[in-house]
């Protein structure tokens, strides 16, 4: 094993500091390409017209799940070390929800908010002002102990799909590529559904 | 960079660009390309760092950064704030990640012409409600993103790919969340 390189020691927290840096270069810089500093490109997800939020999203998983997976493998990448966020299975319903209902509403994310902001988008300067506030509310109303207890409830700790379903990892992964392009056939097709409508 | 002054700055860019606009601005990556570009640098730090990228995070930094010279108690007594306590807010993987964003898209939108002062909404709302949809819109998704402990980036985008189970409980909420909305709120939009 040498990687995750952070983890094994190989530079220290200044570095990789200059990292963060360095890799949110490439991650606004892809964001930007692929038009979410735009959140009308964004939101014609929701409406079935420009399906690219999808596109790219399933895009990126599937590329650096296998290039992860493979690493793993190779006994070059030891996914044990990489963080993985606890799973509190109805909060992050609920959170999804209410993030969901925000990305229509708002027409950005908190990433692609920063795409825009960089590219000029007045509102997304108001998106990223409403970020704060939001922030500001939510470390207010978790005060709360009924909130408080939500956020902790239904707790499962830091599990994966395969662990939890006890299958092998390579078949969720496999499982996880065929729905991806399973997915990416049918919005083409949805995409060009809307465009027949579109010019009727 | 590009900065219109007439009142034609408030228009949106269109996505289909007009013949004048198509001139100006360069079209947007091919979607599977840019994914594959999107993953190879989430890959990156997986490799490199042992974590997945992030947004929200750096946002509620700032916040108790804030909070925290303002009415330090205040902010302690707070869960939420208090975790992000244990240091300086700001010295943080996230928010340097962050202003690597805003580097990253600005040189980007600037080979491509796409950068410019305007308003993105569709063509029968006004500015005035855009902009108060923005934000409001921003508030509720930090409220979601805290629930969730992490947005599309930290939870769909770096979970899903690690195949973590909440990670793929919250995608498919976020999905369904923002389509039973979209039709109430076309005329932002449409």
């Amino acid at each position: 094993m040498i990687a995750p390189l952070f983890r094994y020691g190989l530079f220290g927290d200044e570095t990789s500091l200059i990292v963060a840096f360095l890799i949110g270069i490439g991650f606004g810089f892809f964001l930007e390409r692929a038009g979410f500093g735009s959140a009308r490109k964004l939101v014609a997800q929701f409406y079935l017209t420009d399906l690219a939020v999808f596109k790219v999203m399933f895009t990126a998983i599937v590329t650096a799940m296998l290039g992860a997976t493979y690493l793993a493998w190779m006994g070059l990448l030891d996914l044990s070390l990489v963080n993985l966020v606890p799973t509190y299975v109805v909060p992050q319903i609920a959170g999804g929800l209410v993030l969901g209902f925000g990305f229509v509403i708002g027409g950005y994310c908190p990433g692609t908010s920063m795409a825009a902001v960089a590219t000029g988008r007045i509102d997304g300067v108001f998106f990223g002002l409403g970020l704060l506030a939001g922030s500001f509310v939510f470390g207010e109303v978790i005060r709360l102990p009924a909130v408080a207890s939500f956020f902790t409830s239904t707790e499962l700790g830091e599990t994966t799909i395969p662990t939890y379903v006890n299958l092998p990892y390579g078949l969720v992964v496999f499982a996880v590529v065929l729905m991806a392009l399973g997915g990416f056939w049918a919005a083409g097709l949805l995409e060009r559904k809307a465009a027949a409508c579109a010019t009727r | 960079m590009t900065t219109k002054t007439s009142a034609a700055a408030w228009e949106p860019v269109p996505v289909k660009a007009e013949p004048a606009e198509r001139e100006l601005a360069a079209p947007y990556m091919n979607p599977y390309l840019a994914g594959v570009g999107l993953g190879l640098v989430l890959l990156a730090a997986f490799v490199v760092m042992g974590r997945g990228l992030g947004a929200s995070g750096a946002f509620n930094r700032l916040v108790v950064f804030v909070l925290g010279g303002l009415a330090p108690e205040h902010a302690k007594a707070s869960p939420f704030f208090a975790s992000y306590l244990d240091g300086p807010p700001l010295k943080d993987w996230l928010v340097f990640e962050v202003l690597g964003v805003l580097a990253g898209a600005f040189i980007s939108g600037l080979l491509a012409r796409r950068v410019m002062v305007t308003v993105e909404k569709g063509p029968h709302a006004s500015v005035g409600l855009r902009l108060a949809m923005a934000f409001a819109g921003g508030l509720l998704m930090a409220i979601g993103a805290a629930l969730a402990r992490g947005c599309t980036s930290g939870q769909a985008l770096s979970g899903g790919a690690l195949l973590n189970l909440g990670s793929w409980a919250f995608m498919l909420s976020v999905f369904a969340g923002a389509y039973a909305l979209a039709y109430f709120v076309r005329r932002e939009w449409r």
